[in-house]
């Protein structure tokens, strides 16, 4: 156990340390000058431009060395300090972000969590249902494999443009101050639920489409036929059976994060919602060095802390894992 | 009489028809008799026994009779079935290995199963324990999973579990195959130590490895292609056998003790036919060294000495 985990820290301090520094580099390589892009945007002389571009440089911390800047983006990392915005000067880089970032939670773990669940109980469900079987789910097959952006724009155009049932921009109505009362909580839900709503669909057809696969997979398995001679009744029987099929299912869940916060990221661009995604693009946009690696960094952060739980909640709940690493 | 077959025809359904892996089986086996179930791989034995307790798609119920000490079992229905599984008819399937839940411990999995039939596993659990001492496993097993357990573990553990309620009937289903040859005696000299205690009233041991039956059978039959080919009692089957095919089983086979691996038997030539489109008349025919012109016709299974049954014209004028 104790070198499992052992193992699995190293893992996860690796993985890390490779993703900041990824997310590090990748900002400098991008072609453009963030410090000139911050200056073209107030009209200024030359001259009062120049002595300008000397001070932000330095501001920034972006006229020493590559090597040092490194070092220090580790050192203010280890100290909360993630910079200070270019685009949005002169807030500070955590503060734009934790900004944004309950907007994206509030869309995503409803979405992962309540379409994990609702997804798995569907496909097992449906699995030996035959009408269920030939009807809706090649309707999870077609939701599986529909792009997140391409549905968020459909349901945007039909339920929101079209039926005009719902909001398709922002997070409320941009008449609102934001205020703790119900027409403010109403609007809120209102412009959340669409992009839910896409992120929840695609990956609800996944989760059903792979769990109907696996119990059926399961209930023909050698320890449910001997269920089935032993009277035991199908409640039993299934309850075992969706229990081992989860497995896999979980396993699919920790692989699956990165494309989902991925998928999560560009629904939030369609809808125009202000969380992480909208975020990183004007942070693009403005070539905010500091900004996109903020969000980046949060991001990875979240999906490593996000597998790490995964992975415990699999040891817990497969005994031949927990076994596995006894014998170790 | 304990179980009676009568004409009992069961077939695979496949996407190119019928596989006729049980043609007619009519046979009964008394109480207390531990029967062995021989004859090559592909035969039809775990069809057979399957179709007394599960007889679940692919496979077809056709026609045909069974009953348990004097009960009629509706093993063409399979929600009526459940009241005699576990309680009057029980099996130790062939896959014992994989027959146990992986993720859940013994114990557990048995208290859930004994409740959902409604028994008390609390009442239970005193005779649980005294069935584990009696096949050598200690109470432990039953707060591990089925992974701690090795192979011959596995198998106690389902041998335990399937007759805890004190079947009528036990089909036991190539329990020593898997086994060393050591183990295999041991488990063989369980099932019969669970007979003699009337745990279980009667048997079908089924195995390709007749010498194994030498040890704990009280009769044989052995099946050919579907069909069943010869039945008598143990003694009778392995010095005066008179089936031309259990004739030739019987001296290709090694030495008592000896296994054989699960194949084409070197002594006979030719092949065992496909169960898809099986030759008219005699299922054997293609390969039996004595056949003549009646062979086309099919033989009954008849006895033709008290209880020696038969199915071979040459025999049987
Ligand atoms: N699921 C199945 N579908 C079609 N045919 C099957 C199936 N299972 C077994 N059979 C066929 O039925 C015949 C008898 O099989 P089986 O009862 O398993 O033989 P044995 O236990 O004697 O080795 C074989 O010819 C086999 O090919
Ligand atoms: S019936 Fe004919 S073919 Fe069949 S075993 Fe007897 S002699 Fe051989
Ligand atoms: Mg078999």
């Amino acid at each position: 156990m104790k070198r499992y985990f052992g193992r699995k820290i190293v893992i996860y301090l690796s993985t890390f340390f490779l993703a900041v520094t990824v997310d590090w580099a990748i900002p400098r390589l991008m072609p453009g000058d963030p410090v000139m892009n911050l200056l073209s945007r107030v009209s200024v002389r030359a001259e009062a431009a120049e002595a300008m571009y000397g001070y932000y440089t330095k501001a920034f911390g972006l006229d020493i060395p590559v090597w040092k800047q490194y070092i220090n983006f580790w050192i203010a990392l280890f100290h909360g300090d993630l910079g200070t915005s270019v685009y949005l000067f002169p807030q500070k880089v955590v503060d734009v972000i934790i900004m944004a970032v309950p907007y994206s939670i509030a869309l995503l773990v409803p979405a992962i969590l309540l379409s994990f669940y609702a997804g798995n109980k569907f496909g097992a469900f449906a699995a030996r249902t035959k009408i269920l079987d030939n009807t809706l789910l090649p309707v999870g097959y077609l939701l599986t494999a529909t792009p997140y952006m391409w549905l968020g724009i459909l349901l945007a155009w039909s339920l929101g443009i079209v039926a005009g049932i719902f909001p398709t921009a922002g997070a409320y109505d941009f008449n609102m101050a934001p205020s703790f009362s119900w027409p403010f909580i109403f609007s809120l839900i209102k412009h959340w639920f669409l992009p839910f709503l896409s992120l929840f669909l695609v990956q609800f057809g996944g989760w059903a489409i792979g769990m109907r696969n696996m119990i059926i997979y399961e209930l023909e398995s050698d320890y449910s036929h001997y269920l089935e001679s032993l009277g035991a009744p199908r409640s039993l029987i299934r309850k075992y059976a969706y229990r081992n099929a989860l497995l896999p299912q979980i396993t699919g869940l920790a692989l699956q994060l990165g494309v989902i916060v991925a998928g999560s990221l560009v629904t939030e661009v369609v809808f125009s919602y202000p969380g992480l995604g909208s975020l990183i693009l004007s942070a693009i946009q403005n070539k905010d060095y500091f900004l996109i690696q903020g969000c980046f960094l949060f991001i990875i952060i979240g999906v490593l802390i996000a597998n790490f739980f995964i992975d415990i909640a699999y040891i817990i709940i497969d005994p031949r894992t927990r076994l596995g690493m006894a014998g170790e | 009489m304990s179980l009676q077959i009568k004409n009992l025809v069961v077939y695979y359904q496949t996407l190119s028809g019928y596989v006729k892996a049980l043609d007619d089986v009519t046979l009964s086996i008394r109480d207390g008799e531990i029967m062995g179930l021989a004859g090559e791989s592909g035969c039809g034995k775990t069809t057979l026994g399957n179709s007394l307790i599960r007889l679940e798609p692919p496979m077809k119920y056709i026609k045909g009779d069974v009953e348990l000490d004097g009960e009629k079992l509706p093993i063409w229905n399979s929600s009526q079935m459940n009241v005699f599984r576990f309680k009057k008819i029980s099996i130790i399937p062939q896959y014992a290995m994989n027959a146990l839940n992986p993720t859940i411990k013994i114990g557990k999995l048995i208290s859930e199963l004994l409740s959902s039939r409604k028994f008390n596993y609390k009442k239970i659990k005193p005779e649980l324990e005294r069935r584990l001492d009696l096949v050598e496993l200690t109470h432990d097993v039953l707060s591990m999973y089925p992974i701690e357990l090795s192979g011959g573990m596995k198998q106690r553990m389902v041998l335990v579990l399937s007759t805890l309620l004190d079947p009528s009937l036990l089909i036991a289903d190539e329990i020593t195959s898997a086994l060393d040859v050591s183990t295999q005696k041991a488990v063989a000299e369980m099932l019969v130590e669970f007979r003699n205690r009337k745990i279980v009233k009667s048997m079908i041991v089924i195995t390709h490895d007749i010498s194994i039956l030498y040890q704990i059978a009280d009769s044989i039959l052995v099946m050919y292609a579907g069909k069943l080919a010869e039945k008598a009692s143990t003694d009778v089957m392995i010095n005066t056998p008179r089936h031309p095919y259990t004739k030739l089983l019987i001296s290709s086979l090694p030495k008592v003790g000896v296994r054989y691996a699960e194949k084409k038997l070197s002594g006979i030539p030719g092949n065992t036919p496909l169960l898809l489109d099986p030759p008219i008349g005699c299922r054997f025919r293609d390969r039996c060294p004595v056949a003549f012109d009646r062979c086309f016709k099919e033989p009954p299974f008849i006895e033709i000495e008290k209880d020696h049954y038969i199915a071979c014209w040459k025999e049987c004028i």
